[in-house]
Formats: structure tokens, C-alpha cells, sequence
């Protein structure tokens, strides 16, 4: 129980301070590192809760594949640091607003009765020991009840996915493509073509 | 209390010592083989000096690369520079803690060991990243974008691999994958499924004909051009530890791990850790042949291959797989 509590508080507290890192950092490839350090920590706390396939589906999905293309992007992008600093004080009165709104509500939230109540209930959050795996779980209850909603998830990232490729698509022509079909199917009656070649004329 | 916590963690480390040493023995001797194999491809002698039929080579290289100067380039960024080769090194090892040897021979006996290995396999990109970037070089920036646009790629094609296996397994625990194939190995009835993985396992870990990230007579090394020293033998080490957990990862998949070929009895009397050993060595050979044959892809064939052949392909196998069970009511329960 203490090894439990101990690595339960590494995590989030690492996970918190990467956070944070992520948005005071200077420069903008070390944000996207902290974000992973962040996801990575808060796959750990997945783990901690006994939810050990979302986690692996958290470092699959977000670090594996979206932070990639995030890192793959800041990189590419020549930024100007000193720019970007510029606008801090301009924003600081928005941006400290709305985050104050944000501390006050969640704050409510915790202070009203009936969500306190809800907390005092409950046991101290430990690994739920199941028979049933709960990758299982999640497929029986995502395959039933969600069914349609699952189905409409998958056409919207479709659509989202033809959309960005037609943006993309562009065919300039005079672009000079390899066709490896024909490649394939080229044979000596094809490739080669005899000519006569009169002496002193050349072709 | 805190006595049993003490011992539980000695217990740990050993095991996790019992197999990281050796993972990194194997390595040393995996680049021996290496270049004895391409030796004997190309019709010459190999190494042959340090050592009985030069069989220290790997040792004498390490320790004169450890000996050298560290160099950190003076543009770079220190701190990133520093940490890329740390995390090849760390998540080729990671993924060696669901990998069953034997029954019961593996460290941590996970629900989810399938997606743990190829959640670790997916970040082994970063250290390319990392370094491309943290080198502020041209070619080692180039080379850490060819690297993560190329491993992204596969990615995707080795998932739909996955989930085919997993679909005749029912389980994403590596021990259960291997023990589904006591009646058959998965390399038989699922093929293609099998090649394909081993060629996006090629390209995954930067191996020829795939390796354009280092890619020596465009790139300088790619994108450990500014490394030497013992950083450089981190990213070494780490390059060829994965390839020995691709290998694995192959065998539990499609080559039935730690099961002999046929059941019966002077096979079966072998233990399972021999059988999980020849098979991987096989692997790693054909990783070598590979390189020894093939010539290198240019960048857009390389694409071309992985989404335009290899994910339709899998796409269709995943679909044409499970069709089949349900059709037949084969299903595992």
C-alpha cells in the first residue's frame, strides 16, 4: 500500500509539473517533450487505477502517433521566440480571467453537498481485481450499448480524414511519376525499337 | 513490512538483471554475426583478429568507442542532446519485461503485454527525433524526419497485424498468444500476414533496405552523424536491442515462442528457452540476409509500400480473418 501511494504520487505530481512546463517553457520543441512526459505519467495513473488498456491505448494513440506529428510540426516551424512574447501582458488579464472562472467552478463543484457526498462513499481508489480482463469489458460494453455511437465516431474521423486529403491533394501535372505497373509488364517487345539508321544522317 | 518491500524489490532487480545482461551480451555478439554473415555474402573474411575466430570483436570495439572523446556540438541543444540516446537505450530494453522466454519464464505476466510492446516500439521514435533535432545539423535533421514519417507508417500496418493474431487468440497476453499455437503456428495459416510483418518489422527498425534515416551515402549517418563516444554505443546498442525484441516479438506472434515444432518426444523434451532462442537466431539471420541482398529503397517507393501495398492489404486480411471465424463459428470463447 505505501509502494502504491508512493508511485501514485510520482506520477502525478510529474505529470502536474510537466504541465506546467508545457506552458511556461521558452521554447516550443521543449513544450511538446513536457506534453509527452505529461501523457506518459498519466498513462501511469491508468495503470495505478487497474485501467491498463486505456493506458496502453493512451501511449499508442497520443504519444505514439498524435505527439509525433505535433513534434514533427513545431520542428518544421520556424518560429521566432522573441515575437512570441511580445502579446504576454496584452492577453495576461483574458487569460488570468479565464482561469479564474475555471478555479472558482471547478471549486463549486467540489464544495457543493452532493458531490462531497459522493466522495465520502467511496473506498480509496485501488487496482479493481476482476476476472473478466477489462479489455473485455470494454469491447462488451462498446459492441452493445455504444454500438451506434462507436459506428458514428469512426465516420467522423473518415470524413475528417478524406477532407484533409482533399485539401492536400493537388495534382500540378508535368510532375514526373514512377508507374510501377508498367515497369513491371515492359518486355523486349516493348522496350526496344529497331530503326534503320542511314549512314552519315543519324536519326 | 518495509523487510518484505526490500525483498520483493531485490527480487525485481534480479530478474530484471537476469534479463537485460543477457539482452546485451546477445547484442555484442549479434554484431559479430553480423558482419561474419556479410563477410561470408561478400566473399571475404570478416573479423578474425581479437579473439578466437575474432570472436571478441564487438568487445574491443565497445571499449575503444567508450575510451574516446564525447563530443557535444557546441550549437546543440545540451540537455535534448543528452536524453535521445538515454531513451533509445531505455525503451529497448523496456519492452523486454512482457516477453516470455518460457511457461512462466517473464518478468511482468501482463493482461495487455501486445500493446505494451507495441506502445514501446512506438516511442522508440523519439530518440531518433531528439537527436535529429537536438543536433542542429542538416543531415541529422533530415534523417529524424525521414525516421518518424517512416515509422509512423508501419506502425500502422504492424497494428493491423496485431489485431489479426489477436483476433484468433482472444487474449492480448503474450503467453496466451503462444500457447494458441499448440496446434498450429500462426506462421502457416496467416502468412502473408507474417511477411508482411516481418518487412514492416525491417522498416520499423531502421534495418536495410529500409534504413534511410542513416542512410550513409545521402545522409553522412543520418541522424547520429553528431554523436560519438559512448553516446554513439548508446544508440548502437539500442538499434540492434530492438532488433533482437522485433525478432521475439515475431517469434511469440507467428513462430509459437517457446513451443517445438511438433509435440512428440525428442522435440518436447528440449526445454522451451532453447526453442525460443533458435528461433529468434533464425529471425535475426534473415534480418542479416536482408541486409546482405537487398539494395536500398528510395524514400518514395518506401511510402509507396507502406500505404499503398502493405495497409489495403492488411485491411483486408483483418476483414477477411474474422469473416472466416465467425463463418465457421471458430472463435476463440
Amino acid at each position: 500500500m505505501v509502494l502504491y501511494s508512493l508511485t501514485f504520487y510520482l506520477f502525478s505530481s510529474v505529470a502536474v509539473l510537466s504541465a506546467l512546463m508545457v506552458i511556461s517553457a521558452k521554447n516550443p520543441v521543449h513544450s511538446v517533450l513536457f506534453l509527452i512526459l505529461s501523457f506518459v505519467n498519466a498513462s501511469g495513473l491508468f495503470v495505478l487505477l487497474g485501467a491498463e488498456f486505456l493506458a496502453m491505448i493512451l501511449v499508442v494513440v497520443y504519444v505514439g502517433a498524435v505527439a509525433v506529428l505535433f513534434l514533427f510540426v513545431v520542428m518544421m516551424l520556424d518560429i521566432n521566440f522573441v515575437k512570441l512574447r511580445e502579446g504576454f501582458l496584452q492577453y495576461l488579464p483574458f487569460g488570468a480571467l479565464l482561469g479564474i472562472v475555471l478555479v472558482i467552478e471547478l471549486g463549486i463543484l467540489f464544495l457543493t453537498d452532493r458531490s462531497s457526498n459522493i466522495y465520502k462513499n467511496q473506498t480509496p481508489l485501488q487496482p479493481i481485481v476482476n476476472e473478466v480482463e477489462n479489455t473485455k469489458m470494454i469491447g462488451q460494453i462498446l459492441y452493445t450499448e455504444y454500438f451506434y455511437l462507436f459506428q458514428i465516431c469512426g465516420i467522423i474521423l473518415l470524413v475528417a480524414m478524406i477532407g484533409s486529403i482533399t485539401l492536400t491533394l493537388r495534382d500540378k501535372g508535368g510532375v514526373k511519376r514512377q508507374n510501377i505497373d508498367s515497369q513491371n509488364t515492359v518486355d523486349a517487345s516493348t522496350a526496344i525499337e529497331k530503326k534503320k539508321v542511314k549512314i552519315g544522317e543519324g536519326i | 513490512m518495509t523487510h518484505d518491500i526490500l525483498i520483493t524489490g531485490l527480487i525485481i532487480i534480479a530478474q530484471i538483471l537476469a534479463v537485460v545482461v543477457p539482452v546485451l551480451i546477445s547484442v555484442a555478439f549479434l554484431v559479430y554475426a553480423e558482419r561474419k554473415v556479410l563477410a561470408l555474402i561478400q566473399l571475404r573474411r570478416g573479423p578474425n583478429i581479437v579473439g578466437p575466430f575474432g570472436i571478441l570483436q564487438s568487445f574491443a570495439d565497445a571499449l575503444k568507442l567508450i575510451t574516446k572523446e564525447n563530443i557535444i556540438p557546441s550549437g546543440s541543444n545540451k540537455i535534448v542532446f543528452i536524453l535521445a540516446p538515454i531513451i533509445t537505450m531505455v525503451l529497448s530494453l523496456a519492452g523486454w519485461a512482457v516477453i516470455p522466454f518460457a511457461p512462466g519464464w517473464v518478468v511482468s505476466d501482463i493482461n495487455v503485454g501486445i500493446m505494451y510492446l507495441f506502445a514501446v516500439s512506438s516511442l522508440g521514435v523519439y530518440g531518433i527525433i531528439m537527436a535529429g533535432w537536438a543536433s542542429n545539423s542538416q543531415y541529422p535533421f533530415l534523417g529524424a524526419l525521414r525516421s518518424a514519417a517512416q515509422m509512423v507508417s508501419y506502425e500502422v500496418s504492424i497494428g493491423f497485424v496485431i489485431i489479426t493474431v489477436l483476433l484468433c487468440v482472444g487474449s492480448l497476453n503474450l503467453s496466451k498468444i503462444v500457447l494458441a499455437q499448440q496446434t498450429v503456428w500462426f506462421a502457416i495459416p496467416l502468412l502473408p500476414m507474417f511477411i508482411i510483418f516481418f518487412i514492416s518489422a525491417l522498416a520499423e527498425t531502421n534495418r536495410l533496405p529500409f534504413d534511410l534515416p542513416e542512410d550513409e551515402s545521402t545522409l553522412v549517418a543520418g541522424f547520429f552523424t553528431e554523436y560519438s563516444s559512448a553516446s554513439f554505443v548508446l544508440f548502437f546498442l539500442g538499434e540492434y536491442a530492438s532488433m533482437i525484441l522485433m525478432s521475439s516479438m515475431t517469434v511469440i506472434l507467428f513462430l509459437g515462442g517457446w513451443l517445438p515444432p511438433f509435440d512428440v518426444y525428442p522435440l518436447n523434451v528440449v526445454p522451451g528457452v532453447i526453442w525460443f532462442t533458435v528461433k529468434v537466431i533464425f529471425i535475426l539471420f534473415l534480418f542479416i540476409w536482408v541486409r546482405g541482398t537487398f539494395p536500398r529503397y528510395r524514400y518514395d517507393q518506401l511510402m509507396r509500400l507502406g500505404w499503398k501495398v502493405f495497409l489495403p492489404f492488411s485491411l483486408l486480411w483483418v476483414v477477411a480473418t474474422s469473416g472466416f471465424l465467425v463463418y465457421f463459428d471458430m472463435l476463440p470463447k
